[in-house]
Order: structure tokens, then C-alpha cells, then sequence
């Protein structure tokens, strides 16, 4: 089924209803983490290392203990002594089975292996009197030498845990014929060979992270809140990593303000604030300061890709070869060793290609882990093939535009479960529209002859026109295929619907929002399938005493799983509705139909019942059918049978100045294809978000590391997330190629637009400076590095 | 992230501020808007004792009186009064505009031209202006008045001939109203500049914003531009004499580079050939 946008019903699937959150966001009546005291509440405050790699020689707490305020400050000798863990913090993804993965303590014990590892923790009465005493802490090191860079990991010269005997930590390779995709290079008319860096990121969601960790020691239960965007996940891994039974941990994610994947994590502060509050019988909590953060947050990308493409005389691809260096950090975090590999399945991008081969091999540093980041191995993937097919329009010496049509998988016709060469099935494509539709919207004939009159005048400011036609693998996933990637997690959604006795529904969702939107998302979903009002509708999240089973929200998953499990449930409740209003007609269950809301015996409409009239029947439970249980409330748990590939084209437009190397943005053209769509304000919402996060990498961002591995721009002073006044006007627009996966025929959006927007921001970057002869430009392309690359291309500086 | 202790006084009035600066010695610390004092408290980089809130004073600390020849500024006045005023934009253009593109609007309706001129941050804004346009500062201290050149006032990084116990409270400025143009080159709207140049009366004064250790006056600039030099010519020596701070969005020769790209556009703007 397609759905087309839907104007008519207000608040149905395909309406742009506004978002049922929002009231509660402007008006601060949301509560986000730090809105949360409770009495008696101690605050951590973390004894940070300055060193990236060192061995601890002493800790003096005595300065601090005695500080107004200070309840205990607690190093990591003394926590491992109290026998507060089960084991170190988790690695849910031990990509091979030789995996190094060295323990990851909470606080550091004796060894820290980079800068921002914990190695003490003042407890105290306030923030302030916590951030004093820490100043009190006296660490002494004895320095070890530090990996500050992927080349140093690789070059082995230094390790960056002295107790392996590599920085390797893995190799990990789809090679199905290495023999035939070397033949291929042998046999090309045109080859291109590019290196690509992909700089760490740091996530910066507008709200820290936070934790606030209450135990009840009289019930000996204790509830954990946390700015997370995984409180299944946490509760099933504080269990297991601490000891402390699953039953008696509650975890709760209040308002979270942002998570772009840097809330997913398992992290040192939530284990200790648990184990903490649970010993000593009172609540901790501790909330992340910005500059704090890019020590004790985990950082996105870290990659140098090595990427080859063969093709014939024409430009038609005959193999792709791609080598990727990825940069884990200092320690594996719950997906850090994965999440680069999120990407491998699609180095092709949109292309069909006779021979593929993809390795990564991920590497120690001594510098923050990294993990999932908005887009999380794809962008790192649709940035390397978008740049490297540009590379290739130019070394055939055609237009970037044709060369991807040549390219097109099935010719750009529309597809169905086509195979890739890595041996997954993308569910459903077309990719030609989105290509015409982008170029029609930006007008690039009109920019060509634009680009071209201010070449010719000689003009200072040059236009640059980038393409990126992207696809992505989203809606994580079919929990067999996790298996097999050996991921220890499933990949299904739960969910539970209620249909109350005056006739409200009550959703229960294991995914769990953080800006995303989904009470609305998911009261359009139950308006249109039972029929009534999404003001009807309230959907219960986030914690797990209300909604007890989930998987959470990251890998733009939640409508393509949890929506759809949402919808399969309110299906559960319509049939037995079905049951009891055939009851009431005295009418066989086949011959009651169901539309609008209403049920009715077909041939004789006058017998009809509203569907929400039958919630007190259900409840009262006085006239059910014989052996029927009394309640409206079905629950189902969907495991994906696959996943989705939404895909896109986005076009960018940059001015440089070729005399400061300033580059703005002018013009952002976006048009995606995630299926059908239930709110399509939402997804464009979530498109501009995206669309600017990987503007921000292509121009702005990077986390700097200087030799000895120390951070040198951790706060937003330095560290440059752009605002709206950087960025274009961002023009939407959509096809429609509905999911073969799922029965709503949808796809993730949430992280489509980063996944189309750096490759496009720097193509057009070089498309402006293509006269110059340069083919590439690192990111971020700060005016400096443009500057430069214009300086270099005419022979020096000028 | 997280200030260190510290007491608060609010002050009703020069006298009440200069009398807590007395009392409390180098303990003290005035602040107006807070934009400069409170990020240095809040990495602990500055501690102290004592905080002096002067951002609630009125009367002639704040305000713009255009008296003859001279444009009286109140050393409180915030830069939002600057950009919005039509007597400033009338008498003194370069100053209304330069203060519009100081960080956002937040950042404008809260700091003030004597936070920023005392702060003597060698990439702000307002210090530039100030300095093309050959104003001067006036300070009260215990022992009275004093008006300082702002060629005078700023001696080193973030800092200048204010003594501890004085407070700025006006800032003079000539009416000029002949060519001016400022070339702000940043990669955020609400950032510093990376470099600056501001161009007074058709680059008799020209200044340089975080080309050095201090605001400076590009004087190399200012006489090739006397001895009837082109705006390329005068450009080319904006970087003289110069040493430029490096960071990570510039070193010191692309800062240089910078500094002639854009003085050059600012004296075109300003009306020089
Ligand atoms: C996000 C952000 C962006 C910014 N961007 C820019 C920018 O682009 N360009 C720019 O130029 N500035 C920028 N600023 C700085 C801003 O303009 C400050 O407000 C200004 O520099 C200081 O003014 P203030 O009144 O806030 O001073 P305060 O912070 O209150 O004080 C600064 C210093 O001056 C002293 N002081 C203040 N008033 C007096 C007085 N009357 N007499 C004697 N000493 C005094 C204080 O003791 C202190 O040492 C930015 C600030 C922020 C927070």
C-alpha cells in the first residue's frame, strides 16, 4: 500500500499533526533529568584523568574527605575492594571471536587508558561542594606512552593497553572473491584510489547526560533514571554487569533531551551512581558538565577509508574494493566494535557493482571510545562511495550526474528484495525519481550556467554544486541476522494496546523517544487503524514498570519496528472487538464488518457499535462470549523479517571564497524516500536535523587531539556545532516506495539526512574548485584547509 | 563548569561600586553583563572572592548623548542600546554596526562597551571600533577622573591601564560619519572573529581584531593610506609588525592572509579605490 499524503484526516497515518509534545516542551512542563531532586540525594562528582595513558602511583583524598559537605571520595582501588561489580562494563557486539576487548571498569583501578577515565569519586552533599572537593584530589601518574591517532594504533610502535600485544582489536572482512575483484582492477578502463578521513565527532545532544539513582532499602529496590535512550537495555545491563537482580532494578528515561546515539551506551557514571546508591542506601546522582563530556561521552566516526573503484570505459562499475581503519577508543563500548561495520553492507551505495570487498580492522587508541553516532557506519559508507564516484565522474570525464545513472541499481528502474553483493536483500528501490525530482527543485541546469558565468567573470565568490544519492539500512533488525552478526541482542520491538473501559487506548512502547516524537507518531497509527481520535490516545514509554519489554530507540527503528508492532497489536484488539460485537448483534464473527471505528453486521448497518464502546463490555466482563477473558489489551512482539533501505538524493550548494576560503552553504535540496509516511512534518523535521548534523561534519565539526592524546577543544567554543544562522533554508520533498518488510510499508528517517549530507556538502565544495585541478577536500572544510588547498593547487601562497 | 565560591554584592552606584572595590582589594571583581566574567568563573580560570554587580546601575553610566563633536557612551550601555540607536547611527555608524555583530542576540542584550573595552580581548569587537575611531575611556577611581587615549588602554592579553580599584564609566568617541566598513571573517554568526578590520573616515583609522596579543591600530595601513597609497597597496600591509595568535582555525600566515583580504575589501567599502 502507498500512502499519500493525507490532508483530509486530521489525525490519522499521512496527516501533519502537530506534535503532541510540544505544548509540554515549550512550556517547561517536561521534566529532564535535572528537574529531578529527591531528599537526601548525594552528588558525584568524577576525579578525571589528565593523562591519556598512565599508571596510577598514588591518590591523596585526604584535602577533599575533610571538605565541607563531602560524604566519602572513593578511588578505584578502594571500589574494587568493595566487590560493588559482577564484571566490566558491557560490549553487546564481540564482532569476531577473537575480538580483544580489554575490561572497562567504572572507575579506573590502575591503569587509565585515556583522558576523562575515572579514577576517583567524591560523593557530597551539593554539585558545588562535589566539584570543589574534586579540585582537592591528588593523582600522581607515572606516564605510559600514548596512541593518539589511528596511525600511531596501526604503526604498533606503542600500545595503547600494555597488556596486548597488538592495537589491532579485530579484523573483520566480506570478501567473496578477492582473486576476481583484483582481476577486475587488473582489467579497468578507469580506476580511482581515495582516502578518505572520517574525524571523530562529538555528539553534543542539548541536554547532558544525566543520572539520578534512587534506591528504596526498605523495598530493596532501586529505581535508576538516566538521559537514556535505552532504558531496556540498561536495566538488563546493570543487572548483569553489577549483580544486583533484574527484578529489583527499574529504570526510567524521563524527557531526554537529544541523544543522536551518544545515550545509548552502558556508561561508568550509571553503573556507579547504581552501585553507589544501592550500598550506601541513598540517592547519587551527577550530571556531565559540556567540557566534561568529550571525556565521558562517547565520541562518533574515527575512521581513515581506503576506498578503490574499477570501472569500465563508459564509467559502469566492475568492483569495489574498501579497507577501512577504524578507531574503537580506548576501550569497547556496547556497540563500538560494530558500529563501523554498520556501514560494510553498503560501500556500493545505490550502485550495482560485479565484485565487492569490504574490511575494516578496528584499532586502540588512547582517546575516548567511540560508538554510535546518528547515521553510525553509514554515513561513514555513503560519504565514502558519493565521494569516490565524483573522484570517478572526474577521471572518466563525465558528469556526476550521469555516471550515477549509469549506475543505478536495475538501470534506476523500481526493484523488489534485489541481492547485494555483500548478500542482503534491500527490501524495495527506486532511484531515478529522487535523482530528477532533486535536480529539478535545486534547478542545476540554472546553477551550472550560474557556476559557469562567474568562472568566466573570474569571480571571487565560486559556486560548487554537490550530489548525493544515498540509501541506507535502517530498521535494526531481524534479531537472527544480529545473530549472525554476533550481536547479543535481538532485534525485535514490543508493544502492548489497551483499550480502556470508557474507551481510551492506552499504548505501551518498548521503543523510547528523545525528541523523535512518537506519542503523536504512534496515536496517528492507532487513529487510523481503530478509527477514532489520536487525543484518544496516550502512549506509556520510557520506563520499565510501565512498559516492561523493549529494544529502545537508535538505528532509525523505532516506526519500522515498534510502529509496526504498535499497529499489530491495535489489529489483535480489533479482532477480539470483532468477537464481542458479534456477540452483541447475535452475528456470526465473519459477517461483522469494521470500518471507521464502528462494527456492523454486513447487509443490515442499522446493528452497529463504536469500537470504543465496547471497552466497558470487556471490562465489565458481564455478557462475553462463552470462555472469552475479560479486557481489551493485546500485545505482540515483532521481529523484522528484514530490514528497511530508505535512499535518497540530496543536492547542496555552497559559495567559496577563494580569496578568505570561506565556504557557505546556499542551498540545501533534499528528496528522500522512507515509504510511506505517518506524520510528514516529523519526517521532515527529521530531516533537517539530520541534514544539518552532517553538514556540521563536512564544515564545521571535529574533535582535535594533540600528540599526547589530550582533547583540545572539548567545549562549544571551540568545538563548532553550526547553527540555524549557517545554515539554508533546507528544501524538502519525498517519493513514496513502500517497504516490503513491514505490513505499513515504512522505513526509518531519523538518520537518513546525516547519511545523505556530508558527501553531498563536500562535492560541491570540490565541484567549486574542480578549476584549481583539486579532486578532494578533508573534512571539516574549514576556510584555512581551502584556503590552502587553493594556495597549494597554484603553486604556493599567493 | 562549576564557579568556585564566591560572595555577591550588588552595587547601587559608582560610589557603592568604587567603595566595595576599596573594602575588598584584589579580592573584587566588578562585573557589568557578565558575558566575559562568568565563562572565565565557570572553567575556574578566574576565582574571585568577591563578585561587584554594576549591571544594575543607571543614570549616566548608561545611555548615548551626542554633545557637539563627541558621542558620550555610558560604560554600561549594552551593545543591543549601541545597535539600535538612531542618534548612534547618525553620529557614529561604524560603532552601531560593529556592536550588531558582536555574538547573538542574547550575548548583545546583556554585555556592555565597558565589559567588553575593560575585558581587552584582543578578538572582540568593540575595542576595534573604539580604537579606528581614536576614542578615548574615561575611568573613576579613588582618587577621581582620568580620561585614557584607546591607543593607551590596552597593554597586554586582557589587559589594560585600568587599575583594580577603577571603574570605566564613559566612552568618548568622535561623530564621524565619513566611510567605514568592518569585515567580520568568522564560521559561526555568533563567534569571535577570527580576524577583523574596522575602517574609520575612509581609513584614516584602521584597526585589527585578534591579530596580536592586544586590539590593535593598523598603522602601517593608515599611513600608506596618508601617503595616497590604493586600497591594495595599504592592504598589503595589514599583517606588518603583526604577531598573529594561532588556534585552531588559523596560524599565524593565514591570519596575515586574512588581514589583507580584508582590509583591503573594508577601505574599498570605505570608499577608497
Ligand atoms: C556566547 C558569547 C559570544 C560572544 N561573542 C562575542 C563576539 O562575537 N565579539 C565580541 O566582541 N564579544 C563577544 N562576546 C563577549 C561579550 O561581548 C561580552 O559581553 C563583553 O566582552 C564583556 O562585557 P560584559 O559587560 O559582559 O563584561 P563582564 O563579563 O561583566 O566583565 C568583563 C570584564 O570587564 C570588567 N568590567 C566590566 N565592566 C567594567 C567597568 N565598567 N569598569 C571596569 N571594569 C569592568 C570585569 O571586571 C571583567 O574583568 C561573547 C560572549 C559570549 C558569552
Amino acid at each position: 500500500m502507498a500512502v499519500t499524503e493525507d490532508t483530509t484526516n486530521a489525525g490519522g497515518i499521512g496527516a501533519r499533526m502537530l506534535r503532541k509534545e510540544d505544548g509540554k516542551l515549550v512550556t517547561g512542563e517536561s521534566k529532564f533529568i535535572d528537574d529531578i531532586h529527591v531528599p537526601g540525594e548525594l552528588w558525584m562528582g568524577m576525579v578525571r584523568s589528565t593523562m591519556a595513558h598512565a599508571r596510577i602511583t598514588s591518590i591523596d583524598t585526604s584535602a577533599a574527605a575533610s571538605m565541607p559537605g563531602v560524604h566519602s571520595v572513593l578511588t578505584g582501588a578502594q571500589l574494587a575492594d568493595m566487590d560493588l561489580w559482577a564484571a566490566p562494563l558491557p560490549c553487546a557486539w564481540p564482532v569476531t571471536d577473537d575480538m580483544a576487548n580489554p575490561p572497562h571498569w567504572p572507575v579506573v583501578p590502575e591503569v587509565v587508558h585515556h583522558v576523562g577515565d575515572i579514577v576517583a569519586v567524591v560523593l557530597a552533599d551539593s554539585r558545588y561542594q562535589a566539584a570543589d572537593a574534586v579540585e582537592q584530589v591528588i593523582v600522581e601518574y607515572e606516564s605510559l606512552p600514548a596512541v593518539a591517532s589511528i596511525e600511531q594504533a596501526i604503526a604498533d610502535t606503542n600500545l595503547a593497553h600494555t597488556d596486548l600485544s597488538t592495537n589491532k582489536a579485530y579484523t573483520w572482512a566480506i570478501a567473496p572473491d578477492p582473486e576476481g575483484t583484483q582481476a577486475a582492477f587488473d582489467a579497468a578502463a578507469h580506476k580511482v584510489s581515495c582516502r578518505f578521513v572520517q574525524q571523530r565527532l562529538i555528539p553534543a545532544a542539548m541536554e547532558p547526560r544525566g543520572v539520578l539513582a534512587v534506591p528504596s532499602p526498605m523495598g530493596g529496590d532501586i529505581t535508576l533514571y538516566s538521559a537514556t535512550q535505552v532504558p531496556h537495555i540498561l536495566k538488563v545491563m546493570m543487572a548483569a554487569t553489577t549483580g544486583i537482580p533484574e527484578n529489583m532494578i527499574r529504570v526510567v528515561a524521563p524527557s531526554v533531551g537529544g541523544g543522536f546515539g551518544a545515550k545509548l551506551n552502558i556508561n561508568p557514571d550509571e553503573s556507579l551512581a547504581l552501585v553507589l546508591a544501592h550500598r550506601l542506601g541513598r540517592a547519587v546522582r551527577w550530571t556531565e558538565t559540556r567540557s566534561e563530556a568529550a571525556g565521558s561521552t562517547h565520541q562518533g566516526r574515527g575512521q581513515i577509508q581506503h576506498v578503490e573503484l574499477a570501472s569500465d570505459a563508459n564509467g559502469k562499475l566492475t568492483a569495489i574494493r574498501v579497507k577501512i581503519d577504524a578507531d574503537m577508543g580506548a576501550y569497547m563500548m556496547l556497540i563500538t566494535p560494530g558500529t563501523p561495520l554498520l556501514g560494510s553492507f553498503l560501500y556500493h551505495g545505490v550502485y550495482e557493482t560485479p565484485k565487492f570487498s569490504f574490511t575494516c580492522e578496528g584499532w586502540f587508541t588512547n582517546r575516548t571510545p567511540t560508538d554510535a553516532y546518528r547515521g553510525a557506519g553509514r554515513p561513514e559508507a555513503s560519504y565514502a562511495i558519493e565521494r569516490a564516484m565524483d573522484m570517478l565522474s572526474y577521471e572518466v570525464g563525465i558528469d556526476p550526474i550521469e555516471i550515477r545513472r549509469r549506475n543505478y541499481i536495475n538501470g534506476g528502474e523500481p526493484f523488489e528484495m534485489w541481492e547485494n553483493p555483500a548478500g542482503i536483500f534491500f527490501d524495495s528501490g527506486h532511484y531515478t525519481p529522487t535523482l530528477d525530482r532533486a535536480l529539478e527543485m535545486a534547478d542545476v541546469a540554472g546553477l551550472r550556467a550560474e557556476q559557469q558565468a562567474r568562472r568566466d567573470a573570474g569571480s571571487s565568490k565560486q559556486l560548487g554544486i554537490g550530489l548525493c544519492t544515498y540509501v541506507e539500512i535502517c530498521g535494526l533488525a531481524p534479531s537472527r541476522a544480529l545473530g549472525g552478526l554476533k550481536y547479543a541482542a535481538g532485534g525485535w520491538e514490543h508493544s502492548t494496546v489497551r483499550l480502556l473501559p470508557t474507551g481510551k487506548v492506552e499504548v505501551v512502547s518498548g521503543s523510547t523517544p528523545h525528541g523523535q516524537g512518537h506519542e503523536t507518531s504512534w496515536s496517528q497509527i492507532i487513529a487510523t487503524k481503530m478509527g477514532i481520535s489520536p487525543d484518544d490516545v496516550t502512549v506509556l514509554h520510557s520506563d520499565t514498570a510501565k512498559s516492561p519489554l523493549g529494544l529502545d530507540t537508535y538505528g532509525s527503528r523505532s516506526l519500522a519496528v515498534g510502529g509496526v508492532a504498535i499497529s499489530m497489536a491495535a489489529d489483535k484488539v480489533i479482532e477480539k472487538a470483532r468477537l464481542i460485537a458479534a456477540h452483541q448483534f447475535e452475528a456470526a464473527p465473519e459477517d461483522v464488518e469494521f470500518t471507521d471505528g464502528s462494527f456492523s453486521v454486513a447487509g443490515s448497518p442499522s446493528k452497529s457499535v463504536h469500537i470504543q464502546e465496547l471497552g466497558f463490555a470487556a471490562f465489565s466482563a458481564h455478557d462475553l462470549p462463552d470462555g472469552m477473558e475479560p479486557n481489551l489489551q493485546e500485545q505482540v512482539s515483532f521481529d523484522p523479517p528484514n530490514f528497511a533501505f530508505p535512499f535518497g538524493t540530496h543536492v547542496a550548494v555552497v559559495e567559496v571564497d577563494e580569496d578568505t576560503g570561506g565556504v557557505e552553504l546556499i542551498g540545501y535540496f533534499a528528496v528522500d524516500d522512507c515509504g510511506n509516511q505517518v506524520n510528514p512534518m516529523i519526517v521532515e523535521g527529521q530531516v533537517h536535523g539530520g541534514v544539518v548534523q552532517g553538514a556540521a561534519q563536512a564544515l564545521y565539526e571535529i574533535a582535535v587531539y594533540d600528540d599526547d592524546a589530550n582533547i583540545t577543544n572539548p567545549s562549544l567554543m571551540d568545538y563548532l556545532v553550526p547553527s540555524a544562522a549557517e545554515m539554508p533554508s533546507i528544501v524538502t520533498d519525498s517519493t513514496c516506495t513502500p517497504s516490503t518488510t513491514n505490513p505499513l510499508g515504512v522505513k526509518g528517517v531519523g538518520e537518513a539526512g546525516t547519511i545523505g549530507s556530508a558527501a553531498a556538502v563536500i562535492n560541491a565544495v570540490v565541484d567549486a574548485l574542480r578549476p584549481h585541478g583539486i579532486t578532494d577536500m578533508k573534512m571539516p572544510a574549514t576556510p584555512m584547509r581551502v584556503r590552502r588547498a587553493i594556495e597549494a593547487a597554484n603553486g604556493g601562497a599567493s | 563548569m562549576i564557579p568556585a565560591a564566591f560572595d555577591y554584592v550588588r552595587a547601587g552606584s559608582a560610589e557603592e561600586a568604587l567603595a566595595a572595590l576599596a573594602e575588598h582589594g584584589d579580592e573584587a571583581k566588578l562585573m557589568a553583563g557578565g558575558h566575559s566574567l562568568i565563562p572565565l568563573m565557570r572553567f575556574r580560570l578566574v576565582t574571585p572572592g568577591v563578585v561587584v554587580d554594576v549591571g544594575n546601575i543607571d543614570g549616566d553610566l548608561r545611555g548615548i548623548r551626542v554633545d557637539g563633536d563627541v558621542v558620550r557612551i555610558g560604560a554600561l550601555t549594552r551593545h543591543s542600546e549601541l545597535e539600535h540607536s538612531t542618534d548612534l547611527a547618525a553620529s557614529c555608524p561604524l560603532l552601531a554596526h560593529v556592536a550588531s555583530v558582536v555574538g547573538d542576540p542574547s550575548v548583545r542584550h546583556r554585555g556592555t562597551l565597558g565589559g567588553s573595552l575593560a575585558h581587552a580581548d584582543p578578538a572582540s569587537d568593540l575595542p576595534a571600533a573604539i580604537l579606528a575611531l581614536g576614542g578615548s575611556l574615561v575611568a573613576r577611581g579613588p582618587g577621581g577622573e582620568r580620561e585614557i587615549a584607546a591607543s593607551d588602554f590596552f597593554t597586554g592579553f586582557l589587559e589594560s591601564a585600568l587599575a583594580p580599584d577603577e571603574l570605566l564609566t564613559e566612552v568618548r568617541v568622535p561623530v564621524s560619519t565619513g566611510g567605514w566598513n568592518y569585515q567580520k571573517f568568522n564560521r559561526r554568526a555568533q563567534d569571535w572573529a577570527i580576524v577583523a578590520v574596522a575602517v574609520s573616515d575612509g581609513g584614516k583609522g584602521v584597526s585589527l581584531v585578534n591579530m596580536g596579543s592586544t586590539p590593535l591600530r593598523a598603522t602601517a595601513v593608515e599611513e600608506a593610506v596618508a601617503g595616497g597609497a590604493s586600497a591594495a597597496e595599504a592592504a598589503a600591509h595589514a599583517a606588518d609588525g603583526t604577531t598573529p595568535p594561532e588556534d585552531l582555525n588559523g596560524d599565524a600566515d593565514y591570519r596575515s592572509h586574512l588581514a589583507r583580504v580584508l582590509t583591503e575589501r573594508a577601505l574599498n567599502a570605505a570608499g577608497l579605490a
